[in-house]
């Protein structure tokens, strides 16, 4: 979702009534011998994208690997195409990085298309404007998605059924459709036979699409197995770092420590003498805002990636310094903590804070502090480039392919269309590969070598020098009256806005930010306001899973808990009671800017009923208020983020010595409508564990500029050792339209753990992160 | 200077400079890119191939040091054990983004060889190199005793 606010991002599929388009109509399909039929949607009124496309020719000289992740250009079609011979394949626009895009997108089309999902073929997308909006990111896949991709699939079985009742001469009323054929009675023709007939047929009307009911559908609301995980069982996978072209050579680079330094002098001489080592080359320098530009550096150029990184060893470069050499985030936390001592800018503002919680009974208040975080996906960015001419071609672990294609073709001075950003699988993402500064460095070395070439960050350059998920700062108040009630509740946060990325200079936590657990409190307080304070960032700021969420959730969630322990009562019944009686919430009536996460409210209201619901079934899935052996406690946290509700309880076990174990986590989600329940399933395990690792372990710290850490030795995450023992998630059945899933487990995690450690031991937890590298909580 | 490697059963002949860690010679040498790069300095297990049945780093592994040892990488795996852990990894889909995935299997096939029964604890022992940032731990362990179970 972020992509949008700062670039120029084509319009979202959703953004308009999906306009589906038989490609074949309108000069498509061209190749003799073999037909095929394309059903596309379209951002409608798009002149830019509503343009034919010239269909690349299949790729020759693809090497064997590339042979694993089919591209979608080596066909004309879009989101389905039909040959004669009843080969059906489905292409995937949006990446596929562990949360089974591959899976739920072709469980869709094939429902409504009614085909066999076991023998299509499945293709990924090339970065191209005529797929729509292709960030992967925002949790967005499936909700903004779902409707679109279902009108495709059943657009394309009323044309083939269309075809059929003209061959058979009778009305297509009386026709139905069987895994692949069209049925009337005894009589069947397979799609494949159809295919060319229907393409001469005009796409309908949307409005006059039947949809399949609900109770029929085959796939969704099924638990699919993976259309992936077969393939890396067996090492048969293609990520962006294993990509090889004929004549390719290695690169890694000397990324400036510091940003925005460059090199005021380079010594190559030792690098160039180790075995292997090519030449280096000088990136050109950054400068603010970083935007998705590389960062500068030199490039170490060699026959295989050890050479190059042996290379990178042996360069002497001198750095200058920059307005960013003095970033000390030790320093920087004091001065957070300063700004959040005094009143900020209101963002919402319901009743009258500051007198209600003068004359409140009882007043508590807390201050929250959590660190840099890095994404840390297991496969660093990588990128590989190759020339022909003035064109260049890319194959990359991207989760924003059309903002590498247009910022690789602005900083290489070429038109867009000039760029092919062939997208790989991603070997985690997190966010991180949304910025597309990898591909742009890989473009900017091919060119200057002459032949193709594959950058690898190493560990070292993905922590030191990536997009790092912002460092906050939080103060809150309360009041309550003398039975506990809760009557004012003032949040204060402070934070380098990932804004500050795009605009130099800008400090002002941004409206999207400020809406992922800040001002979207869904509290049933009468006088509630939130304030921001400015922060600057000296380090590259991006989004990581959840973004936002992660420390706004960890902070209101903790402060929920210390409330209920000031009235002296149950967390989760105090959780509730702050959640309060079914009603829509409204923060925007507070004068807080809502874009909802760029769905309407009609659809996707603010409901506490649902948020409530996850509460009370995560409590009983957890069987809260049993008896604990010694040293255990339970701790719950409920957030709604990308419009999906999570409640999660967690169960620690805290020995003597500080060592903390998990013994069990149980989680809730509602997220409307689901595609695949096994998947969603494991996106929660995932980012439940994701969350409670950076909580555990993660913290980037900065001193003189520079990232201070630089490999999992001392950037810790979680090992199975350190992981849960068991975990129960449960899904909510639900006809609502479908949230995100990929993200939302993460944010109720930290502040579970929090509040189980503080029933445990009585110790508040209100800086991360919880552990040092003695893995042990400090008592 | 030229070294032959045994490699999933056959021979490879490479030439790469002395001290070049296996990890760059499988990768980008013999073109089998199942085997990961994830820190390079032994700390994630992403890289883990067995050499002569026992799992090892091969991101800190000379590749000369390893000339005569039977190599196995992820492509080549195979065997009882192999097949129990595929399946049983297949069955509840334990893979997200599936990058660590192949020295987690390296790393789970050499321990149920070893220890057809593991124990919660003898998982954590022989599990703990291997980071998995999607967080497949759950799966990961209880797909070890599925396939301990099938075996």
């Amino acid at each position: 979702m972020f992509l949008e606010k700062y670039l120029p991002a084509p319009q979202d599929i959703q953004a308009n009534a999906p306009h589906i388009t038989n490609m074949s109509r309108r000069g498509f399909v061209a190749t003799a011998g073999t037909f095929v039929l394309g059903v596309s949607i379209l951002p409608a009124c798009s002149p830019k994208t509503d343009t034919p496309t010239k269909i690349s020719p299949a790729k020759n000289g693809m090497t064997p690997s590339m042979a694993n992740v089919v591209t979608a250009e080596s066909g004309p079609q879009l989101f389905i195409g039909i040959t004669p011979d009843n080969q059906v394949s489905l292409t995937v626009h949006r990446s596929e990085m562990g949360q089974q895009a591959w899976t739920a997108v072709s469980q869709i089309l094939a429902d409504e298309l009614d085909v066999d999902l076991d023998k299509v073929i499945i293709k990924q997308a090339i970065g191209h404007p005529k797929y729509g909006n292709q960030n992967t990111d925002g949790s967005t896949t499936i909700r903004n998605g779902f409707e679109s991709m279902r009108q495709t699939g059943a657009a394309m079985r009323a044309m083939l059924i269309d075809a059929a009742a003209s061959e058979w001469g009778v009305d297509a009323a009386a026709l139905t459709t069987d895994m692949g054929y069209v049925v009337n009675g005894s009589k069947r023709l397979s799609y494949g036979e159809l295919a060319e007939a229907a393409s001469a047929l005009p796409v309908p009307e949307a409005a006059s699409i039947a949809l399949k009911a609900r109770k029929d559908w085959r796939y969704i609301g099924k638990p699919v197995a993976s259309k992936t995980v077969p393939r890396i069982v067996r090492g048969d996978s293609l990520y962006g770092i294993d990509v090889k072209r004929p004549g390719m050579v290695y690169a890694v680079i000397a990324h400036p420590p510091v940003l925005f330094t460059k090199p005021k002098s380079i010594n190559n001489t030792a690098a160039l003498a180790v075995p292997g080592v090519i030449k280096t080359f000088e990136l050109p320098a950054a400068s603010a805002p970083a935007g998705f530009n590389p960062l500068g550096g030199i490039a170490v150029i060699a026959s295989d990636t050890w050479a190059a990184i042996q290379g990178r060893e042996a360069l002497q470069v001198e750095w200058s310094e920059s307005e960013n050499s003095d970033y000390d985030s030790d320093d920087f936390r004091e001065t957070l903590l300063e700004t959040i001592r005094s009143k900020g800018e209101a963002r919402r503002n319901r009743g009258d804070v500051y007198a209600a919680l003068k004359s409140a009974d009882k007043t508590i208040s807390a201050e929250y502090y959590a660190p840099h975080l890095a994404q840390a996906p297991m496969e660093p960015p990588a990128a590989t480039a190759e020339w022909t001419g003035d064109k260049v071609e890319i194959w990359a672990c991207t989760q924003a392919p059309q903002g590498m294609r247009r910022t690789v073709a602005a900083a290489c001075g070429i038109p867009e269309d000039d760029v092919t950003i062939n997208v790989t699988w991603l070997g985690g993402g997190f966010g991180r590969k949304s910025k597309p500064d990898f591909g742009v460095e890989a473009a900017l070395i091919s060119r200057d070598i002459g032949k193709p070439v594959k950058v690898t960050w190493t560990r070292e350059d993905d922590l030191k020098h990536g997009y790092a998920h912002s460092v906050s700062a939080q103060r809150f108040e309360a009041g309550m009256d003398a039975n506990g009630k809760p009557t004012a509740f003032l949040h204060r946060t402070a934070f380098p806005p990932i804004g500050s990325t795009f605009t130099a200079g800008n400090n002002r936590p941004g409206n999207g930010e400020m809406e992922m657990g800040a001002v979207d409190n869904p509290f049933n307080i009468p006088n509630i306001r939130v304030e921001s304070g400015q922060a600057s960032a000296k380090i590259r700021i991006g989004w990581l899973r959840s973004v936002a969420n992660v420390y706004h959730a960890f902070a209101v969630q903790s402060f929920a808990a210390e409330m209920a322990h000031a009235a002296g009562k149950d967390q989760k019944d105090y959780l509730l009671e702050l959640i309060g009686a079914p009603r829509i919430e409204e923060p925007a009536k507070d004068g807080a800017v809502i874009s909802n996460y760029g769905k309407s409210l009609d659809d996707y209201p603010l409901d506490t009923a649902r948020l409530a619901n996850v509460t009370k079934q995560a409590a009983k899935l957890a069987r809260w208020g049993r008896t604990l052996p010694d040293g255990h406690g339970l701790g719950i946290a409920t957030h709604r983020s990308f419009l999906s509700y999570v409640s999660t309880v967690i169960e620690v076990k805290v020995d003597a010595d500080g060592t903390i174990t998990i013994p069990g986590i149980w989680s809730v989600i509602d997220a409307g409508t689901v595609v695949n329940p096994r998947h969603v399933t494991t996106q929660l395990e995932g980012g439940t564990l994701y969350g409670i690792s950076n909580a555990m372990f993660g913290q980037l710290t900065a001193k003189n500029g520079q990232i201070q850490q630089a490999n999992f030795p001392d950037w810790r995450v979680m090992r199975m050792l350190e992981s849960p023992r068991a975990m129960q998630v449960k899904i909510i059945e639900s006809d609502a339209p479908p949230g995100g899933v990929g993200e939302p487990g993460t944010p109720p995690a930290a502040p579970a753990l929090a509040n189980a450690i503080f029933a445990a031991t009585g110790q508040r937890i209100r800086q991360l992160p919880i552990l040092g590298m003695n893995n042990q909580l400090a008592i | 200077m030229a070294i032959t490697l045994k490699i999933n059963g056959k021979s490879e002949t490479v030439t790469a400079a002395e001290g070049t860690p296996l990890l760059w010679v499988l990768r980008d040498h013999i073109g089998l890119t199942g085997t990961k790069f994830g820190c390079g300095v032994a700390q994630c297990g992403a890289c883990t191939v067995h050499v002569d049945g026992a799992p090892i780093r091969s991101c800190i592994t000379a590749h000369e040091d390893v000339e005569g040892s039977d190599i196995v990488t992820i492509e080549g795996l195979s065997g009882k054990a192999a097949n129990v852990i595929r399946a049983a990894w297949e069955a509840i889909d334990v893979p997200q983004c599936g990058y660590c995935q192949s020295g987690q299997i390296m790393s789970a096939a050499a321990l149920i060889n070893e220890n057809p029964n593991p124990s919660d604890q003898d998982i954590d022992d022989a599990m703990s190199g291997n980071i998995c940032r999607c967080a497949t731990y759950l799966r990961i362990r209880s797909a070890i005793k599925d396939a301990a179970k099938a075996i």
